[in-house]
Protein backbone atom coordinates (compact mmCIF):
# COMPACT_ATOMS: atom_id res chain seq x y z
CA UNK A 1 0.00 0.00 0.00
CA UNK A 2 1.02 3.37 -0.38
CA UNK A 3 3.26 4.47 2.74
CA UNK A 4 2.48 8.17 4.78
CA UNK A 5 5.56 9.55 3.15
CA UNK A 6 4.81 8.49 -0.25
CA UNK A 7 1.80 10.41 0.12
CA UNK A 8 2.84 13.29 1.45
CA UNK A 9 5.15 13.66 -1.67
CA UNK A 10 1.76 13.29 -3.35
CA UNK A 11 0.37 16.12 -1.75
CA UNK A 12 3.19 18.41 -2.43
CA UNK A 13 4.23 17.52 -5.75
CA UNK A 14 0.32 17.97 -7.10
CA UNK A 15 0.48 21.68 -4.86
CA UNK A 16 3.41 22.37 -6.25
CA UNK A 17 2.54 21.70 -10.09
CA UNK A 18 -1.02 23.50 -9.55
CA UNK A 19 0.69 26.93 -8.45
CA UNK A 20 3.36 26.16 -11.35
CA UNK A 21 0.53 25.65 -13.83
CA UNK A 22 -1.35 28.45 -12.67
CA UNK A 23 2.15 30.83 -12.68
CA UNK A 24 2.88 29.57 -16.32
CA UNK A 25 -0.72 30.60 -17.76
CA UNK A 26 -1.04 34.21 -16.07
CA UNK A 27 2.62 34.93 -17.35
CA UNK A 28 1.38 33.80 -20.89
CA UNK A 29 -1.69 35.78 -20.32
CA UNK A 30 0.50 39.19 -19.47
CA UNK A 31 2.83 38.35 -22.61
CA UNK A 32 0.43 37.35 -24.90
CA UNK A 33 0.86 40.65 -27.23
CA UNK A 34 4.64 39.55 -27.58
CA UNK A 35 3.92 36.37 -28.30
CA UNK A 36 2.00 36.70 -31.47
CA UNK A 37 4.12 37.36 -34.82
CA UNK A 38 2.03 39.38 -36.21
CA UNK A 39 -1.37 41.18 -36.34
CA UNK A 40 -4.31 40.76 -38.80
CA UNK A 41 -6.09 43.92 -40.57
CA UNK A 42 -8.75 43.67 -38.45
CA UNK A 43 -7.05 43.04 -35.25
CA UNK A 44 -5.31 46.39 -36.98
CA UNK A 45 -8.41 48.01 -37.44
CA UNK A 46 -9.66 47.00 -33.65
CA UNK A 47 -6.50 48.16 -32.16
CA UNK A 48 -6.74 51.54 -30.32
CA UNK A 49 -3.38 52.70 -29.26
CA UNK A 50 -0.84 51.65 -32.12
CA UNK A 51 2.81 53.31 -32.56
CA UNK A 52 3.32 54.34 -36.15
CA UNK A 53 6.62 55.31 -35.26
CA UNK A 54 6.74 51.34 -34.18
CA UNK A 55 7.98 48.39 -36.16
CA UNK A 56 5.62 45.94 -36.33
CA UNK A 57 4.29 42.87 -38.64
CA UNK A 58 1.31 42.19 -40.07
CA UNK A 59 -0.15 39.30 -41.67
CA UNK A 60 -2.72 37.53 -43.93
CA UNK A 61 -3.56 36.16 -47.22
CA UNK A 62 -2.62 37.87 -50.45
CA UNK A 63 -5.71 39.64 -52.51
CA UNK A 64 -5.85 37.73 -55.95
CA UNK A 65 -5.14 39.94 -58.41
CA UNK A 66 -4.07 42.78 -55.84
CA UNK A 67 -0.01 42.47 -57.13
CA UNK A 68 1.01 45.86 -59.07
CA UNK A 69 4.68 46.07 -59.98
CA UNK A 70 5.99 49.52 -60.78
CA UNK A 71 9.51 49.82 -61.81
CA UNK A 72 11.00 49.00 -58.21
CA UNK A 73 7.94 49.11 -56.08
CA UNK A 74 5.75 46.23 -55.64
CA UNK A 75 2.01 46.77 -53.97
CA UNK A 76 -0.35 44.49 -52.64
CA UNK A 77 -2.95 44.01 -50.31
CA UNK A 78 -3.32 41.59 -47.64
CA UNK A 79 -6.50 40.59 -46.20
CA UNK A 80 -7.90 38.32 -43.39
CA UNK A 81 -11.38 38.00 -45.77
CA UNK A 82 -12.94 41.03 -43.15
CA UNK A 83 -10.61 43.98 -43.62
CA UNK A 84 -7.41 45.08 -45.66
CA UNK A 85 -4.01 46.40 -45.78
CA UNK A 86 -2.51 48.10 -48.74
CA UNK A 87 1.51 47.14 -48.62
CA UNK A 88 4.32 48.70 -50.41
CA UNK A 89 7.41 46.97 -50.46
CA UNK A 90 11.11 48.18 -52.51
CA UNK A 91 12.76 44.76 -52.82
CA UNK A 92 13.20 40.88 -53.79
CA UNK A 93 9.99 38.69 -52.79
CA UNK A 94 10.56 35.32 -51.62
CA UNK A 95 10.16 32.60 -53.86
CA UNK A 96 6.42 30.82 -52.66
CA UNK A 97 5.23 34.59 -52.23
CA UNK A 98 1.81 34.43 -54.45
CA UNK A 99 -1.58 35.55 -54.96
CA UNK A 100 -4.00 33.72 -52.61
CA UNK A 101 -1.19 32.73 -50.12
CA UNK A 102 -0.22 33.66 -46.74
CA UNK A 103 2.80 36.22 -46.36
CA UNK A 104 4.06 37.81 -43.46
CA UNK A 105 4.70 41.74 -43.48
CA UNK A 106 7.36 43.54 -41.42
CA UNK A 107 7.50 47.23 -41.19
CA UNK A 108 5.63 50.44 -40.33
CA UNK A 109 1.96 51.18 -40.59
CA UNK A 110 1.34 54.85 -41.77
CA UNK A 111 -2.48 54.83 -41.63
CA UNK A 112 -4.53 52.35 -40.98
CA UNK A 113 -4.81 51.07 -44.22
CA UNK A 114 -1.25 51.55 -45.61
CA UNK A 115 1.35 49.58 -44.66
CA UNK A 116 5.57 50.04 -45.64
CA UNK A 117 7.43 47.27 -45.43
CA UNK A 118 11.01 46.25 -45.37
CA UNK A 119 10.74 42.77 -45.04
CA UNK A 120 8.10 40.11 -46.71
CA UNK A 121 8.11 36.79 -45.55
CA UNK A 122 6.40 34.17 -47.49
CA UNK A 123 3.63 31.89 -44.69
CA UNK A 124 3.37 28.20 -45.76
CA UNK A 125 0.12 26.50 -44.91
CA UNK A 126 -0.52 23.39 -43.82
CA UNK A 127 -1.59 21.85 -46.59
CA UNK A 128 1.01 19.45 -48.71
CA UNK A 129 0.03 18.02 -52.34
CA UNK A 130 1.86 16.87 -55.26
CA UNK A 131 2.07 19.30 -58.20
CA UNK A 132 -0.71 16.39 -60.41
CA UNK A 133 -3.30 16.38 -58.12
CA UNK A 134 -3.36 20.15 -57.86
CA UNK A 135 -3.54 20.28 -61.57
CA UNK A 136 -6.67 18.02 -61.78
CA UNK A 137 -7.58 19.66 -58.95
CA UNK A 138 -8.27 22.40 -60.92
CA UNK A 139 -9.44 21.52 -63.97
CA UNK B 1 8.67 -8.58 -19.43
CA UNK B 2 7.63 -5.30 -17.85
CA UNK B 3 9.06 -5.58 -14.44
CA UNK B 4 12.43 -7.02 -15.49
CA UNK B 5 12.99 -3.40 -17.51
CA UNK B 6 13.49 -1.95 -13.98
CA UNK B 7 15.57 -4.44 -12.81
CA UNK B 8 19.05 -5.98 -13.59
CA UNK B 9 17.65 -8.73 -15.41
CA UNK B 10 17.17 -5.99 -18.25
CA UNK B 11 20.64 -6.68 -18.74
CA UNK B 12 20.26 -10.53 -19.31
CA UNK B 13 17.16 -10.08 -22.15
CA UNK B 14 18.28 -7.47 -24.29
CA UNK B 15 20.60 -8.89 -26.59
CA UNK B 16 18.41 -10.54 -28.69
CA UNK B 17 16.43 -7.61 -28.43
CA UNK B 18 19.15 -5.32 -29.92
CA UNK B 19 19.15 -7.42 -32.77
CA UNK B 20 15.24 -7.60 -33.84
CA UNK B 21 14.41 -4.17 -33.23
CA UNK B 22 17.59 -2.92 -35.02
CA UNK B 23 16.19 -5.28 -38.10
CA UNK B 24 13.20 -3.79 -38.45
CA UNK B 25 15.11 -0.13 -37.48
CA UNK B 26 17.05 -0.57 -40.50
CA UNK B 27 14.52 -1.63 -42.75
CA UNK B 28 12.09 0.48 -42.29
CA UNK B 29 14.64 3.49 -42.43
CA UNK B 30 16.10 2.27 -46.05
CA UNK B 31 12.33 1.64 -47.47
CA UNK B 32 11.35 5.04 -45.37
CA UNK B 33 14.66 7.22 -47.24
CA UNK B 34 14.16 6.03 -50.28
CA UNK B 35 10.16 6.17 -50.42
CA UNK B 36 10.73 9.89 -49.26
CA UNK B 37 13.74 11.36 -51.74
CA UNK B 38 12.46 9.32 -54.79
CA UNK B 39 9.29 7.92 -55.00
CA UNK B 40 7.28 10.90 -53.13
CA UNK B 41 6.35 13.45 -55.42
CA UNK B 42 7.56 17.41 -54.88
CA UNK B 43 5.03 19.71 -53.62
CA UNK B 44 2.73 22.12 -55.62
CA UNK B 45 4.28 25.07 -53.54
CA UNK B 46 7.93 23.94 -52.06
CA UNK B 47 8.97 21.75 -54.56
CA UNK B 48 11.95 19.68 -53.30
CA UNK B 49 12.28 21.04 -50.18
CA UNK B 50 9.42 19.68 -48.99
CA UNK B 51 11.34 16.79 -48.36
CA UNK B 52 13.16 18.18 -45.17
CA UNK B 53 10.07 16.94 -43.79
CA UNK B 54 10.31 13.61 -43.62
CA UNK B 55 13.05 13.78 -41.29
CA UNK B 56 11.80 17.47 -39.22
CA UNK B 57 8.76 15.87 -37.91
CA UNK B 58 10.00 12.64 -36.84
CA UNK B 59 12.63 14.81 -35.02
CA UNK B 60 10.41 17.06 -33.75
CA UNK B 61 8.26 14.56 -32.82
CA UNK B 62 11.24 12.17 -30.79
CA UNK B 63 12.33 15.58 -29.26
CA UNK B 64 8.87 16.52 -27.70
CA UNK B 65 8.17 12.56 -26.86
CA UNK B 66 11.37 12.09 -24.76
CA UNK B 67 10.45 15.15 -22.55
CA UNK B 68 7.43 14.08 -21.99
CA UNK B 69 8.83 10.90 -20.96
CA UNK B 70 11.40 12.60 -18.86
CA UNK B 71 8.40 14.94 -17.48
CA UNK B 72 6.37 11.91 -16.64
CA UNK B 73 9.41 9.76 -15.01
CA UNK B 74 10.79 12.87 -13.24
CA UNK B 75 7.12 12.95 -11.30
CA UNK B 76 7.21 9.04 -10.24
CA UNK B 77 10.50 9.52 -9.65
CA UNK B 78 9.96 12.48 -6.72
CA UNK B 79 7.05 10.34 -5.74
CA UNK B 80 8.59 6.45 -4.98
CA UNK B 81 12.09 6.72 -5.07
CA UNK B 82 12.80 4.27 -8.02
CA UNK B 83 16.38 4.72 -9.14
CA UNK B 84 15.38 3.17 -12.37
CA UNK B 85 13.25 5.41 -13.21
CA UNK B 86 15.72 8.13 -13.03
CA UNK B 87 18.11 6.20 -15.07
CA UNK B 88 15.86 5.92 -17.71
CA UNK B 89 15.25 9.68 -18.08
CA UNK B 90 18.75 9.90 -17.72
CA UNK B 91 19.02 7.85 -20.80
CA UNK B 92 16.62 9.35 -22.72
CA UNK B 93 17.46 13.22 -22.55
CA UNK B 94 20.77 13.00 -24.91
CA UNK B 95 18.28 11.10 -27.52
CA UNK B 96 15.68 13.73 -27.37
CA UNK B 97 18.65 16.47 -26.72
CA UNK B 98 20.13 15.54 -30.08
CA UNK B 99 16.62 15.42 -32.05
CA UNK B 100 15.81 18.76 -30.94
CA UNK B 101 18.80 19.98 -32.06
CA UNK B 102 17.84 18.19 -35.56
CA UNK B 103 14.41 19.46 -35.30
CA UNK B 104 15.52 23.07 -35.33
CA UNK B 105 18.30 22.91 -38.08
CA UNK B 106 16.32 21.05 -40.58
CA UNK B 107 13.72 23.48 -39.82
CA UNK B 108 15.72 26.33 -40.29
CA UNK B 109 16.73 24.91 -43.72
CA UNK B 110 13.56 24.49 -44.67
CA UNK B 111 12.57 28.20 -43.46
CA UNK B 112 15.19 29.92 -45.68
CA UNK B 113 13.60 28.97 -49.25
CA UNK B 114 9.99 28.94 -47.39
CA UNK B 115 9.68 32.09 -45.24
CA UNK B 116 12.66 34.00 -46.80
CA UNK B 117 14.68 33.82 -43.14
CA UNK B 118 16.56 30.82 -41.07
CA UNK B 119 15.30 32.24 -37.99
CA UNK B 120 11.49 33.95 -36.77
CA UNK B 121 11.08 34.80 -33.09
CA UNK B 122 7.31 33.36 -33.72
CA UNK B 123 5.89 31.28 -30.25
CA UNK B 124 6.43 27.95 -31.95
CA UNK B 125 10.43 28.63 -32.85
CA UNK B 126 10.73 30.18 -29.45
CA UNK B 127 8.82 27.34 -27.50
CA UNK B 128 11.23 25.11 -29.18
CA UNK B 129 14.53 26.58 -28.65
CA UNK B 130 13.55 27.13 -24.83
CA UNK B 131 12.87 23.03 -24.70
CA UNK B 132 16.31 22.96 -26.20
CA UNK B 133 17.77 24.63 -22.96
CA UNK B 134 15.96 23.07 -20.50
CA UNK B 135 17.39 19.64 -22.51
CA UNK B 136 20.71 21.10 -21.64
CA UNK B 137 19.63 22.20 -18.31
CA UNK B 138 18.40 18.63 -17.40
CA UNK B 139 21.35 16.73 -18.77
CA UNK B 140 24.04 19.73 -16.84
CA UNK B 141 22.29 19.30 -13.18
CA UNK B 142 23.07 15.49 -13.68
CA UNK B 143 27.05 16.70 -14.92
CA UNK B 144 27.47 19.39 -12.71
CA UNK B 145 25.94 17.69 -9.03
CA UNK B 146 28.32 15.28 -7.69
CA UNK B 147 25.66 14.16 -4.98
CA UNK B 148 23.58 11.62 -6.85
CA UNK B 149 20.92 11.96 -4.87
CA UNK B 150 20.74 15.52 -5.34
CA UNK B 151 21.11 15.15 -8.10
CA UNK B 152 18.29 13.69 -9.34
CA UNK B 153 15.78 15.63 -7.35
CA UNK B 154 17.42 18.67 -8.94
CA UNK B 155 17.12 17.11 -12.54
CA UNK B 156 13.70 15.75 -11.49
CA UNK B 157 12.54 19.72 -11.01
CA UNK B 158 14.04 20.83 -14.32
CA UNK B 159 12.49 17.87 -16.26
CA UNK B 160 8.37 18.82 -14.37
CA UNK B 161 9.25 22.50 -14.84
CA UNK B 162 10.23 21.87 -18.71
CA UNK B 163 7.21 19.27 -19.10
CA UNK B 164 5.52 22.85 -18.96
CA UNK B 165 6.49 23.93 -21.94
CA UNK B 166 5.19 20.80 -23.79
CA UNK B 167 2.16 22.17 -24.27
CA UNK B 168 3.28 25.52 -25.23
CA UNK B 169 4.81 24.01 -28.18
CA UNK B 170 2.30 21.60 -29.53
CA UNK B 171 -0.46 24.37 -29.21
CA UNK B 172 1.68 27.43 -30.00
CA UNK B 173 0.52 27.23 -33.67
CA UNK B 174 -2.90 27.43 -32.70
CA UNK B 175 -3.67 29.94 -29.51
CA UNK B 176 -1.19 32.65 -31.77
CA UNK B 177 -0.47 34.18 -34.67
CA UNK B 178 3.03 32.14 -35.79
CA UNK B 179 4.81 31.81 -38.93
CA UNK B 180 5.47 27.98 -38.06
CA UNK B 181 1.77 26.65 -40.39
CA UNK B 182 -0.34 24.75 -38.17
CA UNK B 183 -0.30 20.54 -37.73
CA UNK B 184 -0.88 18.52 -41.18
CA UNK B 185 -1.90 15.79 -39.15
CA UNK B 186 -4.29 16.26 -36.02
CA UNK B 187 -6.33 13.28 -34.37
CA UNK B 188 -9.37 15.32 -34.88
CA UNK B 189 -9.76 16.03 -38.46
CA UNK B 190 -8.25 14.23 -41.98
CA UNK B 191 -5.01 15.03 -42.43
CA UNK B 192 -4.22 17.89 -44.79
CA UNK B 193 -1.07 16.10 -46.43
CA UNK B 194 -1.40 14.20 -49.65
CA UNK B 195 -1.25 10.16 -49.13
CA UNK B 196 1.86 10.53 -51.70
CA UNK B 197 3.85 11.98 -48.75
CA UNK B 198 1.67 10.65 -45.86
CA UNK B 199 2.95 7.20 -46.22
CA UNK B 200 6.62 8.40 -46.59
CA UNK B 201 6.23 10.55 -43.44
CA UNK B 202 5.08 7.74 -41.52
CA UNK B 203 7.52 5.47 -42.23
CA UNK B 204 9.95 7.78 -41.35
CA UNK B 205 8.39 8.75 -37.88
CA UNK B 206 8.04 5.07 -37.12
CA UNK B 207 11.97 3.93 -38.33
CA UNK B 208 12.94 7.10 -36.61
CA UNK B 209 11.56 6.33 -32.77
CA UNK B 210 12.93 2.56 -33.40
CA UNK B 211 16.43 4.02 -33.82
CA UNK B 212 15.57 6.60 -30.63
CA UNK B 213 14.10 3.26 -28.85
CA UNK B 214 17.58 1.26 -29.46
CA UNK B 215 19.80 3.64 -28.39
CA UNK B 216 17.75 4.47 -25.55
CA UNK B 217 18.07 0.80 -24.61
CA UNK B 218 21.98 0.85 -25.21
CA UNK B 219 22.23 3.70 -23.04
CA UNK B 220 19.92 2.05 -20.65
CA UNK B 221 22.08 -0.94 -20.55
CA UNK B 222 25.36 1.19 -19.78
CA UNK B 223 23.52 3.30 -16.71
CA UNK B 224 22.57 -0.06 -15.02
CA UNK B 225 26.42 -1.44 -15.77
CA UNK B 226 27.41 1.54 -14.43
CA UNK B 227 25.23 1.14 -11.18
CA UNK B 228 26.16 -2.41 -10.50
CA UNK B 229 29.38 -1.45 -10.87
CA UNK B 230 29.52 1.04 -8.44
CA UNK B 231 27.23 -1.08 -5.58
CA UNK B 232 30.34 -3.83 -6.35
CA UNK B 233 33.11 -1.24 -4.89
Amino acid sequence: MIGRRVKSRILILLISLLILSIVTFTVFKSLEKNVVYFLSPTEIKQNEDIDFEKKIRIGGLVKENSVVKNQNTIKFIVTDNKNEIVVSYVGLLPNLFSEGKGVVAEGKLRDKKYFIAHTILAKHDENYMPPEVIKTLND
Amino acid sequence: MIRNFFSFKFLSLSNKLFGNLSAIMLSLLIVGIIYALVISPPDHVQGDSVRIMYIHVPSSFIGLGCFGLIGLLSVCNLIFRIIFLSLIAKSLAAIGLIFTVISILTGSMWGKPTWGVWWAWDARLTSMLILLFFYIAYILSWKIIKNTSKANKVASFVGILGSFNLPIIKYSVNWWNTLHQPSSITLTSAPTIHYSMLIPLIIMIAGMILYALVIFLMRYKTELIKLKLSKKK
